[in-house]
């Protein structure tokens, strides 16, 4: 039963760890990239603009896709690792 | 054929599919009723989430805000994709494996108290019930515009459909025509993009041919966009914004409430496992996208048109756009297009300087008046109501009938998919969590499913009723459905899973913190209850306390729930063993498929 605890709050913590470190990249891209930091990255062209407008319309987007289904499949590994799969 | 004719072929088709389904996917249990049966593959949910998600205002009103606004528009973009990501990492696999039918459900059980039951139970029926109007207004516009028929009447035809296949089917019929509804609508909206970009750039992806060169001037078509515009004082398309406070919160404001409206998260209840939750919510994103990525290109394209529809030589490769300004279009020589939307009203053309030429341009631009009475102009002659780009798409591009009635079909589908998954979160939390689980918990299988029937009729009669009578505030009530979604219902769902030391006394304190806070803000501005003349102050940006709109706040009240939570459960006792446990037992998917038949 103990060791059922601990296993539970190791899985846990991994799983706010890659939480963490995912919402930081959505954080950088939208309201980094996008918004906040846009004028330092303004020296950067994309077709026509700047990095920063592309961000705000299309990277930003693509980037969470991308998060999700990284969030996921990594999360089937530790379900597996924890043996707390379905 | 007329295209009377064809539009009424292509809605009439899709209406057939969607009985067809309401037909074959009748709801024979309340879990059926509920979450349809919980069996619904996790891209098939995906599919049915992106309907379920993207509204008439997605589909017809989007792309003329982005057109309008440029990148200052952008949150809208962002806000409602980013959404997305909180949802699949903070609520969605936790809130499946507790495996119960409501969000109020939830709340209720996890905060061991039927106050925060209601409290939960009343912001979802208000946030879904300022929502469901937009819905049903914006179909009537499309009925009105594609069949001809009057508005009272498209509103009852499509409270009549969905009364169809929700009433009878739940959310198994709903997903299953969800799921058709999403494929009417994305080919409506891809098709007449692709011909535009192709016009415009050669290249038939829009996403690429936004950032490619615009093929008539040979400049990259963002850099030609910018130049027209300047020519004519308006800011620059991809300007930046000065407020970046408020375009930070705004974007925030509608990330949180994307995850936090009740019918987006009751449909990751309808997949069979833990994770195939965070896969769903993944595809969603990858379905969602399929038009949240056209639309900007759709927007900046359909301005470049509109721009060089009116001054025809500013297409070209020109040095100077002075003869192109001089020579703006004559208005007897309009194209078709134009001649269709004036008839309804929402183009309008006054000829100020009776030159018989349009003149558009943006005349509230004080440096600019010099250089418009330079050129004779009188002021900008040319009104085009955002709306419209979308819908006028195919006929700019002079594209085939056919595309038309599409569109038609296509609108339709984004308003009805979106009301009927509103209906249900609304149907559901009065027969379930307010009759079953509050007032009479005795009630059996067969009881409860004639009850969520009632309170789906219900639902449906209240919505036609607000759609035909919108109150004057229809356009103001999405910044009070996400408010109350994201100051209220998402730090709730996320503090009942990751913390398990939040008592009912924080989170009921929190909620009612949150919730109070976000209304006091937005009838401030906007006035009491949305009645105008009450408003405390003006509704500018000088007013706005730090410069944040009353449509930004929403994340600061979510800010004031968690601060008041914590206060308050730190002050007072810890949650029972038994609800510890509960946490434990919804942080791990393990079991997941048993917890389902409750």
């Amino acid at each position: 039963m103990a060791d059922d605890k601990s296993n539970a709050a190791a899985y846990w913590k991994a799983n706010v760890r890659l939480i963490a470190g995912c919402l930081v990249v959505w954080a950088f891209v939208s309201y980094g990239c996008a918004i906040l930091f846009r004028p330092l990255l303004a020296g950067i062209p994309v077709g026509g603009t700047d990095l920063g407008f592309w961000f705000a319309q299309q990277g930003s987007i693509l980037t969470f896709i991308v998060l999700i289904f990284f969030y996921a499949w990594k999360m089937n590994k530790l379900d597996e690792k924890f043996g707390l799969g379905e | 054929m007329s295209q009377f004719a064809i539009n009424l072929l292509f809605v009439g088709a899709s209406f057939a599919l969607y009985i067809g389904i309401a037909v074959w996917a009748r709801a024979g249990s309340t879990k059926d009723f509920y979450v349809a049966g919980g069996g619904v593959h996790p891209i098939t949910n995906g599919m049915a989430t992106a309907a379920d998600w993207m509204s008439a205002a997605s589909f017809i009103s989007m792309a003329g805000l982005l057109a309008s606004g440029g990148y200052a528009n952008s949150s809208f973009l962002m806000g409602w994709t980013g959404g997305y990501v909180i949802l699949a990492m903070l609520l969605a696999p936790y809130l499946r494996k507790f495996g119960k039918f409501t969000v109020p459900d939830f709340i209720g059980d996890r905060f061991y108290s039927n106050t925060a039951r209601l409290v939960a139970v009343i912001c979802l029926v208000v946030a879904s019930v300022t929502y469901v109007i937009g819905q049903m207004t914006g179909a009537g516009v499309a009925f009105s515009r594609f069949l001809e028929v009057s508005n009272t009447w498209g509103i009852w035809i499509a409270a009549f459909i969905v009364f169809l296949y929700a009433v009878f089917g739940g959310m198994k019929g709903i997903t299953y025509t969800q799921v058709a509804q999403y494929v009417v609508l994305i080919i409506a909206y891809t098709i007449p993009a692709v011909f535009i970009a192709m016009q415009l750039t050669g290249n038939p992806i829009p996403m690429f041919g936004m950032f490619s060169t615009h093929t008539e001037s040979g400049l990259p078509l963002l850099t030609k966009l910018n130049a027209v515009l300047n020519e004519l004082g308006f800011r620059d398309y991809t300007a930046d914004v000065d407020n970046k406070l408020n375009m930070v919160l705004f974007t925030l404001s509608l990330m949180v409430g994307t995850a936090g409206l009740p019918h987006v998260i009751i449909r990751f209840f309808t997949v069979p496992k833990v994770a195939d939750a965070r896969w769903s919510a993944g595809w969603a994103l990858v379905f969602i996208a399929l038009l949240y990525l056209t639309a900007p290109a759709v927007a900046s394209m359909a301005r470049l048109n509109l721009m060089t529809t009116v001054y025809p030589q500013a297409a070209g490769q020109v040095e100077s756009y002075e003869d192109a300004m001089d020579n703006a279009l004559i208005y007897e020589e309009r194209p078709e297009w134009i001649r269709t939307w004036e008839e309804t009203g929402l183009i309008t053309f006054t000829d100020r300087n009776n030159d018989g030429r349009v003149q558009l341009y943006n005349d509230g631009n004080e440096d600019f008046a010099d250089t418009a009475e330079a050129r004779g102009w009188e002021g900008s002659e040319l009104s085009v109501n955002n709306d419209i780009l979308v819908l006028a798409n195919p006929e700019i591009a002079n594209l085939p009938p056919w595309v038309i009635g599409l569109i038609a079909a296509g609108g339709i589908a984004a308003a009805l998919s979106t009301a009927a998954g509103l209906l249900l979160a609304i149907s559901s939390a009065i027969s379930h969590d307010l009759i079953k689980t509050m007032i009479n918990p005795k009630i059996s299988e067969k009881g409860e499913m004639l009850a969520a029937r009632i309170s789906m009729g219900g639902a449906i009669l209240l919505a036609t009723y607000l759609g035909l009578n919108p109150p004057g505030f229809a356009a103001q009530t999405v910044a009070l459905a996400f408010g109350i979604a994201g100051a209220s219902l998402f730090p709730a769902l996320m503090m009942g899973i990751f913390s398990k030391r939040m008592n009912s006394k924080g989170a009921i304190a929190g909620m009612l913190a949150g919730l109070l806070c976000t209304l006091l803000y937005i009838f401030t501005y906007l006035g009491w209850l949305f009645i105008p003349g009450t408003n405390m102050l003006p509704n500018t940006a000088e007013n706005w306390i730090f410069g944040v709109s009353p449509l930004s706040f929403g994340a600061v009240g979510a800010m004031i729930n968690f601060a008041v939570a914590f206060a308050v459960s730190s002050a007072t006792e810890e949650p029972p063993q038994a609800i510890q446990d509960l946490v434990e037992s919804v942080r791990s998917p393990k079991g997941a498929g048993m917890a389902v038949d409750h």
